[in-house]
């Protein structure tokens, strides 16, 4: 399972913010996030303090883990782009590099036509980063050493007890 | 699957409870949900059929605290054991790091028992996961039953590997906390192996 692991470096986070936020701008959107297909969290900007975002974000992966599972039923590799219209507020799910689910929440303020335009635009930066990110780890594991220091190298049971000490 | 992120410090994990219709995975879930600390866990989230049957997944993070300053979350699932929903089971199984997988201890389900092992062995080949090597847990459940079967004949029908075991009672709670500890020690030991 080591290979497939997300790691997540400063510098590529931070880029990854700027490139959400200015999407959110752009798009006259309420939220964006991007969440890995496992469901996990990677950055959200916007309104959020009102959301649930780790329920948001599993709640997408299953979603869109689904529609993967529709698609290849009748024959496609994927649904690229997901759009729920709701009576006030939208989501627009969409895959960014086969990777990573970028979820644009919008209302009237906003359209469908104008989110589409800015996602498309977003997803190229974002998936360039992406790129940068999976280069970066490789680069890491095929010189064996890592820039940073594992966190979890020296693990010990008693690390792990104290987890579970209520 | 674990997603590492450096710049906000943090380490999510997955952990899957899998096993036949009815065996308790959803109560697992639910006990360890109402014996949480509020400001350590998130909704429990049941995507389920009017009759509380399970059709997709449950769905709860659980914030652990810091390890070496990193902040430790598990996000647990479970999957439907209804064998019709194996698509759905599958899906889930995506990006996994632990499974716990939770026998229904009365003598009619051991049936069921052994195909839902077989599906998950399978399953997880799908995703390139090997029950050998991945993080994982048995949990005998409902042991409090008339009709249990003896354990020494669970465990040699069900044990896979060396995997560690717990007899469990899920709706009081027994053996579910060490369910989930064994769990989660042995994702952590595995990310300290990399």
């Amino acid at each position: 399972m080591g290979a497939s692991d997300l790691i997540m470096y400063e510098e590529e986070f931070q880029k990854i913010k700027e490139i959400i936020s200015k999407l959110r701008v752009d798009a006259n959107a309420n939220v964006v996030f991007l969440v890995d297909k496992n469901g996990q969290q990677i950055a959200a900007t916007g309104d959020i303090e009102s959301l649930d975002t780790t329920s948001l974000a599993s709640l997408t992966a299953g979603n869109v883990a689904a529609t993967d599972g529709l698609a290849k039923l009748i024959g496609e590799r994927e649904f690229s782009v997901l759009f729920h219209e709701g009576e006030k507020d939208n989501i627009h799910i969409s895959i960014v590099g086969g990777k990573v689910i970028l979820v644009v929440i919008f209302d009237e303020r906003s359209s469908l036509g104008l989110v589409r335009l800015r996602v498309k635009r977003g997803s190229d930066d974002l998936g360039k980063v992406f790129q940068q990110i999976l280069e970066k780890t490789e680069r890491e594991r095929a010189s064996g050493k890592s820039t940073f220091e594992s966190p979890f190298a020296e693990i010990t049971d008693e690390d792990i007890d104290a987890l579970f000490k209520d | 699957m674990s997603f590492i992120n450096y710049s906000s410090r943090e380490i999510n994990c997955k952990i899957v409870y899998y096993g036949p219709g009815l065996c308790g995975k959803t109560t697992n879930l639910q006990y360890i949900y109402e014996k949480t600390n509020p400001t350590a866990k998130g909704k429990l989230i049941s995507l389920a059929t009017e009759t509380d049957r399970t059709l997709f997944f449950d769905f709860l993070p659980l914030d652990l605290g810091t390890v070496r300053g990193f902040k430790t979350r598990f996000h647990l699932y479970t999957v439907p054991g209804q064998v019709f929903y194996d698509a759905s089971r599958k899906l889930i199984l995506k990006g996994v790091d632990g499974v716990v997988y939770v026998a229904d201890s009365q003598e009619a389900r051991m049936d069921a028992n052994a195909e839902s092992l077989q599906n998950l062995v399978s399953n997880l080949q799908d995703h390139g996961f090997d029950l050998k090597t991945i993080p994982y847990v048995l949990q005998l459940n409902k042991r409090d039953l008339p009709t249990a079967v003896p354990l020494e004949e669970m465990l040699k029908t069900l044990r896979y590997k060396d995997e560690p075991y717990y007899e469990a009672v899920a709706p009081k709670g027994i053996g579910v906390f060490d369910t989930l500890k064994a769990c989660a020690k042995q994702v952590l030991l595995e990310l300290s192996k990399k």
